[in-house]
Order: C-alpha cells, then structure tokens, then sequence
C-alpha cells in the first residue's frame, strides 16, 4: 500500500484555562484529545461534528495555525510538527485552507487581484507579469470572469466571494485542501454550485480535500471516507457508504436520525438525545458519550474506549464492540 | 383539514424601504393565510423576504425606512395593519408572538429568566399578582421540557446552553396562549440534535395548545418534517404554495424544482448535484417579468416581459409560472397532438 498523503498521530490540544491574580492554570480545555487518522492522495476526507467537538481545532492544528499540544502531522513524509516556522511557511505552499466565512477572510481593502497575487509573492512564484496572468486564469478556472480582478470583495455576492477563496487557496498548487465549513453560510442554491465547484476541481486538479462541516448531506455527498467527532475524539470513521447505512457508534446513530430529510414520507427511527453537550472543560470520566448514550454501561464511566477497526476500514470507539461484549451478543 | 378556519390572514402585503438607492419592495404582493393549529412552513433564500414578511405581521418593521405601502394583515378578521403602537402592544404576545434566531440576543444577559418570563406575564395579564405571574412562569418552563425549573427562574441566561436558551424564549412567548407563533429560524443556530429536541418540542406544543405556527427556514427537511403546508419565496413573491406533500412529491415551479434538487439527500449519494444557475437577484433589481426568469431553465417570451399571476394548479396549490396558465397548457397539448 502506498503511504498516504497525511497522517495524524495521537494529536491534541489542550487550551490552559486561567484563574485568579496571577493567571494560575487551574485546569484545561481538551479541544482535541488523541486524534489519529489519515488521508489519501486524491480522497476527500470528511469530518463531521457538532459545535464544540473539536473539528475546526482539528484543521487549524494540521496547517499549524495552532501547534499542537502533542501529536505528530506527517505530510508526504515530512513530519510537520517538526519544523521551524520558517520551513512551515514554506510548506504550507502544499497545503491551504478554505474559511466558512467568506465576508470575512477576504481584506476588504484589497482589490481581487491583490488578493490572489498574496500568496505567490509570500511564496515567490513567477513575476508581477506571470502574476497577472495567473490571476486571470484561476479567475476563470473558479467560474468568474478575469474582469473581476480589480473589484474589490464587497462587489460581490456570497457565493462568488466563496470563489475568491477558494482560487485563492488554489494559486500555490497545493496537493491538499483544508476545508472548514467552506459552504455552511450559503444559500442552498448556491451551496450546490460551489460544492460542484469543488468536486470538478477535484478531479481535474487531482486535489486532496479535508472537508470539515456540520451539515451531514453535505459531507455524504462530497466525502469518500467520514470521521465522526464528539468532545474532541474521533469516534468513528468509515467509508461514507458505509458510516451512512451502516453507523456502528451510538453517538453516529442519534446524530444521522437526528437530521432532517427532505421527504414528507420518509419514516424514521427516532432516537432522540437527552441533554445537552458536556462542557471540554469538564469532559465525563471514560467515555465522554456515555452521559447521553442509551447503551452506557459501567466500564464506559471507567475505560475510554480506543479507536479500533471493527471491520475493513471501519474504525469505532466503542465498548458495545470490545470483544467479550460481541461474543455475548 | 382545508376547512378549517384561518386566524391570519396576508392579503396583497407590500412592504418596502425608502433608501437613498430609491424604494426598494421587499415584500411584493404576497398573499397567504394561516389556518388554526396548522403549523405553515414559509421558506426562501436570504433576500427572499421571509423575514420580513413575519415582522410586517408583528408590526415591527423599523420606520423609517420600512413602511407597509400596500395590503392588509387581518387576525380574527381584523385588518391591523392600520393599529397604533399601543393596540399592536395588546396583539403582540396576547394574539401573536414570535421568537427570533438567536436566542442570545433576545434576551437581556443583566436580568434572570425569572424577572424576564415574569415581566412579559404582567405586561399582558393586568392585576395578577407577582405570586401569579411567578407561578405561572414555573408552569410554562416546566411545559417546554426544561428540568428544576424553579432554580431556572433566578440563572441568567448565559448560564444556559443554546438549546435551553430557545426553550426559554418558546416558554416566554407562550406565556399568554396566543393563537399564532411566528418562529424565525428558531433551531438555525443550533447543533443537529438540539434542533431535533427543539422541532419535536413545537410539534408537541402545536398539538396540545392548538397555537399556529409559522415556522420560516431556510432548511428544506426542517420543512418536510415539521409543516402541513408550505408557501415558498423568491425575491419578494410567493412562488408556490401548497401541503407539504404535494410540494416535495409533486413541485411544480422551477425555482422549487431546482431548490429541492439541489439539497444533497444524506440517505443516497447522488452522482453530481444539481446548481440554479446564476444568484439571487437584489431586492428591486427586477422590474419586470418573472423575478426566476434569468435562472429559470423553462423560461419563455412572455416570462420576461409579463408578471405571472398564481395560478391555482390543484384544489390547495398554487403556483407563480406561465407553464401552468391554463391558455398555455392547451397551446402545448395541441402543439403535441399536432406533432
């Protein structure tokens, strides 16, 4: 087997909570507590989680915009955790990212143009005149049009400034593409252009997406594999095909039963969670699900459950699945 | 269930804002009624002019610059479009109510969920006593689901979650029984299953209370799994209106087409989705035709030039679209028995 594009090894982030007069730590926030997974070269990754799980962190961590408590980021086979950040600002030429909010993360001040040149001059890509022409492309490349250029962002609509982002994100020739919510503050009309957007470019660029989202339609349809998070742990992780017809862990379930389907007929089975997600500050001792799982037993208030490969490329972190527990059932 | 009795009314309502860039309609000629205890979904994109529809009916579109040029909004019969702040102080809450998005910002983070819950109950229920009002206060945190609702009464609403908070806010608009509840993207600001506990809650209510709801989303399974019937909005029309089933099995306008279809379905994964072309037009960007046409993949001569009427389709469904006039449905049945 081929090695894969990035690999994630037992990464966390713990955020310090401070008290008092002299900013004493008086205990930690574990956003992302022990994650591993990896990516393929040419798959998309999807990571779906509520608020508060840990996904966003997740990303940040992977593009070190947040170093990592601990942990190890391989990224073709270079460990990035382990760079100086000058050699990470160099790197970060392979991988970008994509934000949720495009009003935001596109300087208002600066016309397009000077925002899709940034990145070439940071990473000294050709000259002010291939520049230009670059811009012009990727313009087109995204679906706009090259007199675009010297508009600035509030001249266009939502969508379209979703397109800046991502040409911008493209203009390095990255291998992978950090997503978060990238189409979670779109209309449904336009949501579906971009995501087509995204998949053509995809396929014709042979990019390496990790798609971070809440929306659970959304991420079937994008993604070939899903990790499922809850309280900053990977909970389960499948292929999409068969984490939607197939959800081992119980925190999956409620989630899928939980979304609205388009279709006035169509039955459910309704498992409704009681309460409300427990504070990072403050996980649950064992399991963190088990407060709100229908299933918990005694040794999931004890032993935290590890992420194991129940089935071919099918890993989940529950005791339902230990081994002695399968031998009863 | 069509023969039941409608409790508001919308009739021909215009509302539009005076700004520098000229009058901008952002409600334009829309007609719909709310039917006792139905819950009526009213869904559209941003701009479409869900929302302010629903605070045209609450009678607080901010004025200037908003003003209400056209129609009536009649409860119980009575056009109220013409009340004065104070008569509109007795609809809202006694008749009407409504929650908003973000259960943060409405409510005062300075005052506890009790003295909030307690104020809104003696504003409405003249001579009850702080003891009453306290009690009663109990009785609608208890009915929303929320546990040790006596100790809720003196938190502040940043000791809640989310979740809670939307409780909270469903409770105090509740407080006075009112016949309507206009829910503006309640559960929008919520996780998947805090929005599923907040949807059932409202069925539940909707059914022991009888109070009408107008649930407007964005969210078409929000729609699908809530409402008995729905209108839908497109830049300030209504371009469809009919039962729930009805408009997802059998959606007749384009723009309802396109906008079902470009849902991604979480239960299949389907090969490549489908796109409206184009945006959103701005509001009063479209003066004439149909405000789809530039989008729509039907499109011919007459929807450019003329404003399509709503078109009564099916006893309960209309539809805003020339394809279905009957002069053009019997033009194209002979085209076909001619070829």
């Amino acid at each position: 087997m081929t090695e894969p594009l990035l690999k994630v090894e037992g990464l966390k982030k713990y955020f310090p909570v401070k008290n008092g007069l002299f900013g004493k730590t008086t205990g930690h926030v574990k956003a992302v507590d022990d994650v591993s997974f990896y990516v393929n070269e040419g798959e998309t990754l999807g990571i779906v989680g509520e608020s508060g799980c840990g996904k966003s962190t997740t990303g940040r961590m992977l593009m070190r915009l947040l170093e990592p408590t601990e942990g190890t980021v391989t990224f073709d086979g270079q460990e990035l955790t382990k760079l100086s950040p000058q050699e990470m600002r160099k790197a970060r030429r392979e991988i970008q990212m994509v934000f949720q909010d495009p009003y935001a993360s596109l300087n208002p001040r600066h016309t397009v143009e000077k925002i899709l040149m940034e990145p070439l001059i940071v990473h000294n890509i050709g000259d002010t005149k291939s520049r230009k022409k670059m811009v012009r492309d990727f313009l087109e490349i995204v679906g706009l049009s090259s007199y675009h250029a010297k508009r600035y962002p509030h001249q266009f609509s939502g969508g379209q400034r979703q397109r800046i982002g991502i040409a911008r994100a493209l203009m390095t020739n990255p291998k992978l593409i950090i997503a978060d919510e990238p189409v979670s503050a779109l209309d449904v009309s336009i949501q579906a252009q971009v995501l087509n957007l995204m998949q053509k470019l995809q396929r014709e660029l042979k990019l390496t997406y990790i798609f971070i989202a809440h929306d659970l339609g959304v991420v079937r349809h994008i993604s070939d594999r899903v990790g499922v998070m809850y309280l900053g742990k990977m909970v389960e992780l499948a292929s999409s095909e068969n984490l939607y017809a197939e959800p081992l862990h119980p925190y999956t379930k409620a989630l899928l039963s939980a979304v609205p389907v388009p279709d006035p007929n169509f039955i459910r089975e309704e498992i409704l969670l009681e309460g409300d997600i427990p504070s990072p500050s403050n996980p649950p001792s064992g399991c963190t699900f088990h407060t709100r799982c229908p299933f918990a037993m005694d040794r999931c208030k004890q032993v935290v459950p590890q992420l194991e490969e129940i089935k071919t490329g099918h890993y989940v972190a529950c005791h339902l699945y230990d081994a002695d527990m399968i031998d009863k059932n | 269930m069509t023969n039941r009795k409608a409790v508001l009314e919308v009739k021909n309502l215009q509302t539009s804002f005076f700004t520098d860039d000229g009058v901008i309609p952002s409600v334009d000629f829309v007609d719909f009624e709310v039917r006792e205890g139905e819950i009526l979904g009213i869904v559209g994109e941003s701009g479409s002019g869900k929302s302010v529809t629903s605070l045209s009916v609450m009678g607080l579109i901010p004025s200037p610059p908003g003003k209400i040029t056209s129609g009536e909004i009649r409860y119980n019969g009575a056009d109220i479009t013409g009340y004065s702040e104070k008569q509109m102080r007795q609809i809202r809450g006694n008749d009407i109510a409504m929650i908003f998005q973000e259960p943060m910002t409405s409510l005062n983070p300075l005052f506890t969920i009790g003295s909030q819950m307690m104020e809104a109950v003696l504003l409405h229920k003249k001579g009850w006593s702080k003891k009453q009002a306290h009690a009663r206060s109990v009785e609608m945190l208890k009915l929303v689901g929320l546990p040790r609702a006596e100790e809720l009464m003196k938190d502040y609403p940043h000791q809640l979650s989310g979740g809670m908070r939307q409780r909270v806010m469903i409770a105090m608009a509740l407080v006075c029984d009112p016949k309507v509840l206009i829910a503006d993207e309640p559960t929008t600001a919520l996780d998947v299953t805090i929005q599923a506990q907040i949807l059932k809650l409202m069925k539940d209510l909707n059914t022991r209370l009888n109070t009408a709801i107008i649930l407007i989303t964005h969210d078409l399974g929000v729609v699908a799994e809530t409402c008995e019937r729905v209108v839908v909005m497109y830049a300030g029309k209504v371009v469809e209106e009919g039962p729930v089933e009805r408009i997802f099995t059998n959606p007749q306008h384009p723009y309802t087409k396109g906008l079902l279809a470009s849902v991604p379905d979480m239960r299949f994964k389907k090969q490549s989705l489908y796109s409206i072309p184009g945006n959103v037009p701005k509001p009063g960007s479209i003066k004439e035709g149909c405000r789809f046409a530039a989008r729509c993949s039907e499109v011919f001569g007459r929807c450019t030039v003329e404003s399509p009427p709503l078109y009564q389709t099916a006893p309960d469904h209309k539809t805003r679209c020339f394809l279905y006039d009957p002069e053009e449905v019997t033009a194209h049945d002979r085209a076909i028995v001619e070829s």
